[in-house]
């Protein structure tokens, strides 16, 4: 038992201690002061010299071996006090052995995106068999005032930084700050890596008028403060970003795009809770050179766990409606989109869910999809799930509604950071 | 002695409490329990999980990100039993007090006896194993003392104006806690070696203190759902070694171990692991009064050996 060693060594160590001190103390009393008698080095035998100042030095060496061994063994005694209180602790192992300055490197994991189609779509869809996304996340602490996180996505015919920057997490103000590349923050799916969506494809507003099949993201900088009050949770976020993504498009250096966000949120008992949201977004779109493209967009969630069996089953309700006004050369155009869904999970491992899309497109309002998705997804752990989505949209150019079935493989593999809920 | 504690405490809470207690969250009801043994009226206790809940599985809703925004001093339990929850909150919250490895970050396994820290490879298709060992480490009260005076330390050095209360107050918890053991143990030395099932690898702690032995798990690994093949092979094991008792987490579904029940005559607890786990389970101390009375009284009524 490493602990008994341990303690052995200290006693062995005090008792020397002690028997150093003993001895010290019993030549300080058998030498009288001012008399003859004082030492050679080892104190048993300081009876034997003469002079005066040497018996000074004695008693100072004396006093400096008093108080060594007096401090040690008030620590010694202090430490056998801290182990008697915790009843015999026996030394916890080091958990890993000790890799220098590896243990520094960045939690790393990939996750495969393997996601198939059947059936006929307008202009394809998506491709029957395809390794859609591999994405590997790098994250991790930098300093004692930051955190970094990268994630990278592979796909067959090209690497993109989907997100990359730092988070400073205590800055005054309690402005929880982000710099680099990152998913704006309009609405709920827009933030979402496509690994953590609920379902196989992103809804059609967000397609027609919200960034398309990637979403907003952009080079920025964000800002998100609590607003203290004494109901609820809020949070108001303001982005800035270059301008340069699906909708924005900046033509000069000057142009910047604004994001806007609000959330509040509340528990409706330990099971249920609410969560609305409020977005604006405004930038230049690069039609000309001052037309701009304005989003607007409100979100809505209902979410019910029961902590006793929150493994087993929950329900989520969730809507989200945006508008868009984008100006063009010939004046403005107003559209306006949203889908509504719903999911259950009924089993550990199973979850249904059904979707509703509805949306006219950015740049035709005239022109208006429609959309219903049925999905059923199956995870046989927390690190991977298979899913199949049936999905039928009614394309506005059009005539018949294309029916399509749609199957996912999601698979993590090494240490990715938990997702914000 | 008891008496002198007495006086002593009544002495130290006869003085007016003029400083703002420290604000502490918890992981967990189990460390808000002994926060609040050592901490007494000069601290303020909140847990995040409740008893009855999963700990694994937490969700990081916003309203705890409120919670831990105020904190002085945030508990884990640490051995990444909340890596899946934990990070996005301390990461929201904007407070650095709470930070992993500021001052006001008290990760509660560091001074525990942990058990089960793999040697050797480890994979996930072993399921949810946890690298640094087990976590559910509080199941010992030995590990309780040990957790306590870390917590005890850590309030004296944030309060040191408090320091002698905090330690009376340790010194008045250790006593009970140990008079408690007591009673505990006489209550389990018949049961020495017993033999039983549990559905999930919570409790190896507590089979290490009060000399069970568990045989096997409802779960095939750990975080993994029973399946049809492993529930059979535990049954004819349960059959062959005579394993009369089945202990489940309230958190699990019990359909599982009700039929292994019925296959094998098995009497299955439902035995919380937290404090909060039941209504009565109040504290930290009573956790072990109810858990041990439910096994003593199944012990007796089964004739398990």
């Amino acid at each position: 038992m490493v602990f008994g060693s341990v303690l052995e060594g200290h006693m062995r160590r005090w008792s020397r201690a002690v028997t150093a001190f003993a001895l010290a103390g019993s030549a300080l009393t058998v030498v009288p002061p001012r008399s003859a008698g004082a030492a050679q080095s080892p104190p048993a035998a300081a009876a034997a010299s003469p002079a005066g100042d040497e018996v000074a030095q004695l008693r100072g060496e004396l006093e400096a071996l008093r108080q060594e061994y007096g401090g040690r063994m008030a620590a010694i005694e202090s430490r056998i006090a801290a182990l008697e209180g915790g009843r015999a602790t026996e030394a916890t192992p080091a958990a890993a052995a000790p890799a220098g300055s590896k243990v520094f490197n960045p939690d790393v994991a990939a996750i495969g995106n393997f996601v198939g189609a059947a059936g006929k779509s307008p202009g394809g869809g998506e491709p029957s068999l395809n390794m859609q996304e591999a994405e590997l996340s790098f994250q991790a602490v930098v300093d004692p005032y930051a955190r970094a996180d990268f994630f990278v996505t592979l796909s067959p015919d090209q690497v993109a930084l989907e997100e990359g920057y730092i988070t400073f997490p205590t800055l005054p103000g309690g402005l929880l700050t982000k710099v680099g590349r990152m998913r704006d923050a309009f609405g709920k799916v827009n933030g979402q890596h496509p690994h953590t969506l609920p379902f196989i494809d992103r809804p059609l507003v967000s397609k027609n008028l919200t960034g398309g099949e990637d979403g907003l993201a952009d080079a920025g900088i964000s800002v998100a403060r609590l607003i203290p009050n004494p109901w609820l949770f809020l949070e108001a976020t303001g982005q800035v970003y270059r301008g340069e993504s699906e909708i924005f498009k900046a033509p000069t250096r000057g142009d910047l795009a604004y994001v806007g966000h609000l959330r509040a949120y509340q528990d409706l008992g330990e099971s249920t809770n609410v969560d609305l949201g409020g977005s604006i977004a405004y930038g230049h779109n690069g039609v000309t050179d001052d037309t701009t493209t304005r989003l607007l967009g409100v979100d809505a969630t209902l979410r019910w766990k029961p902590l006793r069996r929150s493994i087993y089953t929950h329900f989520l309700a969730r809507g989200e409606v945006a508008w868009s006004r984008r100006e063009e050369a010939a004046g403005a155009l107003g559209s306006v989109g949203g889908y509504g869904y719903l999911e259950y999970q009924f089993a550990r491992r199973w979850t249904a869910g059904l979707r509703y899309d509805n949306s006219e497109r950015a740049d035709a309002p005239w022109l208006r999809d429609t959309g219903g998705s049925f999905i059923v997804t199956f995870k046989p752990s927390e690190f991977s799930l298979v899913r199949a989505q049936y999905r039928r949209t009614s394309f506005a150019a059009n005539d018949s509604p294309a029916n399509e079935l749609l199957f996912q493989f999601l698979f993590a593999i090494g240490a990715h950071g938990a997702h914000p809920f | 002695m008891r008496l002198v504690s007495i006086a002593a405490l009544a002495l130290l809470t006869a003085a007016p409490p003029a400083r703002a207690a420290v604000n502490v969250m918890t992981a967990t009801e189990d460390l808000a329990d002994l926060t609040r043994q050592v901490g007494g009226d000069r601290v303020k206790v909140e847990s995040i999980a409740r008893g009855y809940q999963d700990p694994h599985f937490v969700e990081a809703k916003p309203s705890f990100i409120l919670k831990l925004a105020k904190a002085d001093l945030l508990v884990v339990v640490g051995r990444e039993l909340e890596i899946g929850w934990l990070p996005p909150l301390i990461q929201q919250s904007r407070n650095a007090k709470v930070q992993v490895g500021a001052e006001g970050y008290l990760d509660a396994s560091l001074t525990a006896k942990i058990l089960e820290i793999p040697t050797g490879q480890i994979t996930r298709a072993m399921g949810d194993v946890h690298p640094l060992g087990n976590p559910h480490y509080w199941l010992d009260p030995g590990n309780g003392r040990r957790v306590a005076k870390a917590i005890a330390d850590k309030l004296s050095r944030m309060a040191p104006a408090d320091a002698a209360y905090f330690s009376t107050r340790y010194a008045d918890f250790d006593k009970r806690l140990a008079e408690a053991e007591k009673r505990w143990d006489a209550m389990m030395a018949p049961y020495k070696g017993l033999k039983t099932v549990t559905y999930h690898r919570s409790w190896p702690n507590f089979v290490d203190r009060f000399g069970l032995d568990v045989i096997g798990y409802v779960e095939p690994r750990p975080g993994i759902p029973p399946s049809p093949r492993h529930t059979i092979d535990l049954i004819a094991e349960m059959k062959r070694q005579n394993v009369k008792i089945l202990l489940v987490e309230p958190y699990f579904d019990l359909k599982t171990p009700q039929s292994i029940g019925r296959e094998t005559g098995a009497r299955v607890l439902v035995m919380p692991p937290s404090v909060g786990g039941e209504q009565e389970i109040t504290g930290y101390i009573k956790l072990f009064d109810y858990d041990l009375a439910l096994l003593v009284a199944a012990i007796r009524e089964t004739g398990a050996k």
